[in-house]
């Protein structure tokens, strides 16, 4: 009898401790999750402000009157509309650059045999870990020695020719889809790029999608490439031009911030529709990388 | 009969080396993209660290002069200074953040997908734009923080940016927000490759979910934190838009990260020689760094592979 009240005792206080646990991470999950929200809050809040409500004390969280034109006058005080075009030209580019030249070469190191191929993937692999400021001062001065600065040539042509991290994800999806697929399209008479054309290219679309997202979201993200290359204004990229807004309207923090929300806007836009490719692209090259 | 055999080699042979030449062809425009946009550049930036050049007058000769004046520069010190001080507090940080979340993450939790958004979506985010929100934070009369402090202590907070001392530490914060996500995303998918039999066998030993977090966890993420130190460690050196566009290496060169220099140097002050030198000291500095992390690795990093 005594074991039995026992028994019910601690099974009583797994219950509550498995509980507790439950409160617990949900209470750390909701936390982070602020942690996140709150930059973001307080960002949307601050551009819907008036100028004496920014600096208001103690901070108010809900505007009022909602400003809504501090978003109109943000984005015409400087020409924010050629920024979008020439950030959106160049992400045109490079991402259509990037697909086509990166899924070639990784074809070319995952379905073909060739002397030094392993090494050479060694050497792309290795490329990864060399820091790109070391190619700062040469890479500028090529650039400049070719004429190519202020112009879109220095931010788009590198692009033609694959970048490590595409070319590695996308031979680690091409190594996942069997080799006899390749064979029979071959005994049928396919040359190389019949089949890379008719049965890789729409079995590897996932992995070319995750590419152009990763690749439309850095071209966007890209600061110090844009600083050092482009100097006239009718070339300025978003990130570039919201530095330089930031610089000649020191304080009017409701207009940085609406800018700030619309420099946002695109590369958030393509993640929610392309968060599935983003989180699991990222943990492939994770988990990929780590075992090396 | 034995023509025939010949026959078939050579055919063999033909098939090998037309599949070569067509391999070779399908890589080259990365081996030429490497060549031009990388292998040259990196023989260029030793020729040109050599070199007092301004980009207007022509390039000249001045051995290792550069490398002279850069060690007895007390600014390249403090550069290097802040970014291991910096590297020190943001990598660890980093790592259990994004050990921490993604812990939880593993757990059977309601919105899985959802809450992975959330934390990932500091990642696909501007740089320039995440600082210009930052500043804004870190704002010394109007920021959220010193107004949070403010109201529940009565004392005004400190100017996070304009402190020597919390500049860095602030900074830190800021590259969590930002980057806790997809470094969560690395763990989480580390975490998904430990078998679950190591586990059950564990709990069959008794072991409390305290152990088996040190014994199996831990160790069997080695080798994802091993990874992160080493492109965390990389990514301080590159460090840039923060420095460029929230303190200006301020104030007293508190922030003065070593890439901000660097381009101080040479794309404001033209001193393209000069640049060069630093590039190529750090990039023997991350080298070294690399491989004693590597050398350390041996004794603390655990690979499935090895013990098979």
């Amino acid at each position: 009898m005594e074991t039995a009240i026992d028994l019910k005792q601690i099974q009583a206080r797994q219950l509550f401790l498995k509980l507790s646990m439950r409160v617990f991470i949900y209470a750390m999950l909701i936390l982070g999750a602020l942690f996140i929200f709150i930059p973001f809050g307080w960002t949307l809040s601050t551009a819907l402000k008036t100028d004496q409500q920014v600096l208001a004390y103690p901070p108010v969280w809900i505007p009022s009157p909602v400003v809504w034109e501090n978003f109109v006058k943000a984005l015409t005080i400087r020409p924010f509309h050629i920024y979008y075009f020439n950030t959106f030209l160049i992400a045109f580019i490079c991402v259509t650059a990037q697909v086509l030249s990166s899924s070639l070469v990784a074809y070319g190191f995952a379905r073909f045999r060739f002397p030094g191929r392993n090494l050479l993937f060694f050497v792309l692999l290795s490329t990864m870990m060399l820091p790109s400021n070391l190619l700062l001062v040469p890479r500028f001065i090529l650039f400049k020695t070719l004429g190519w600065l202020d112009t879109f040539l220095p931010l788009t042509i590198p692009h033609f020719f694959g970048s490590a991290f595409s070319i590695f994800l996308m031979r680690q999806y091409l190594m996942g889809i069997p080799l006899e697929l390749d064979e029979a399209a071959k005994i049928d008479g396919a040359g190389p790029l019949r089949v890379y054309s008719s049965i890789i290219f729409p079995l590897v679309r996932p992995a070319l999608g995750a590419i152009a997202v990763f690749e439309f979201v850095s071209v966007w993200r890209d600061f110090m490439g844009p600083l050092i290359y482009l100097s006239s204004e009718k070339h300025y990229t978003v990130s570039l031009g919201l530095a330089a807004f930031k610089s000649e309207f020191f304080t009017e923090w409701n207009l940085f911030m609406a800018a700030a929300v619309v420099a946002m806007l695109p590369p958030l836009i393509v993640f929610f529709i392309a968060q599935k490719y983003f989180i699991s692209g990222a943990s492939l090259t994770g988990s990929g990388a780590s075992k090396g | 009969m034995s023509s025939a055999i010949v026959a078939t080699g050579k055919k063999k042979l033909n098939i090998y080396k037309k599949e070569a030449a067509f391999g070779y062809l399908l890589i080259s425009p990365w081996l030429i993209g490497f060549l031009c946009f990388m292998l040259a550049p990196l023989v260029g930036v030793i020729l040109i660290s050599f070199m007092r050049w301004d980009l207007i007058t022509s390039p000249h000769w001045v051995g290792i002069e550069n490398y002279k004046k850069l060690f007895q520069d007390p600014l390249f010190w403090q550069s290097l200074k802040v970014t291991l001080i910096y590297a020190a507090g943001r990598v660890p940080l980093g790592i259990l953040t994004a050990l921490v979340t993604a812990l939880l993450l593993n757990q059977k939790v309601k919105f899985i997908g959802f809450w992975r958004v959330v934390y990932y979506m500091p990642v696909v985010l501007p740089p320039v734009a995440i600082s210009l929100i930052w500043m804004w934070i870190y704002n010394g009369q109007y920021g959220v923080i010193n107004s949070i402090i403010h109201g529940l202590f009565g004392i005004q907070g400190p100017q996070w940016l304009n402190d020597p001392v919390l500049v860095l530490p602030a900074l830190m914060v800021m590259a969590v927000w930002s980057a806790a996500g997809r470094n969560m995303i690395i763990y989480l998918s580390g975490l998904q490759g430990i078998s679950n039999e190591l586990y059950e066998a564990a709990i069959i030993d008794g072991a409390s979910s305290w152990t088996r977090f040190w014994k199996i966890t831990l160790p069997m993420l080695t080798p994802v934190i091993f990874f992160h130190m080493v492109t965390g460690m990389i990514e301080t050196f590159q460090l840039f838009t923060q420095a460029y566009v929230m303190t200006e290496g301020g104030p007293n060169n508190a922030s003065l990260f070593f890439n901000y220099y660097l381009y101080q140097k040479g794309f404001q002050q033209y001193q393209m020689g000069y640049a060069a030198a630093m590039s190529w000291v750090i990039f023997l500095l991350i080298v070294g760094l690399t491989l004693l992390i590597f050398r350390s690795s041996k004794a603390w990093v655990y690979y499935e592979a090895e013990v098979k």
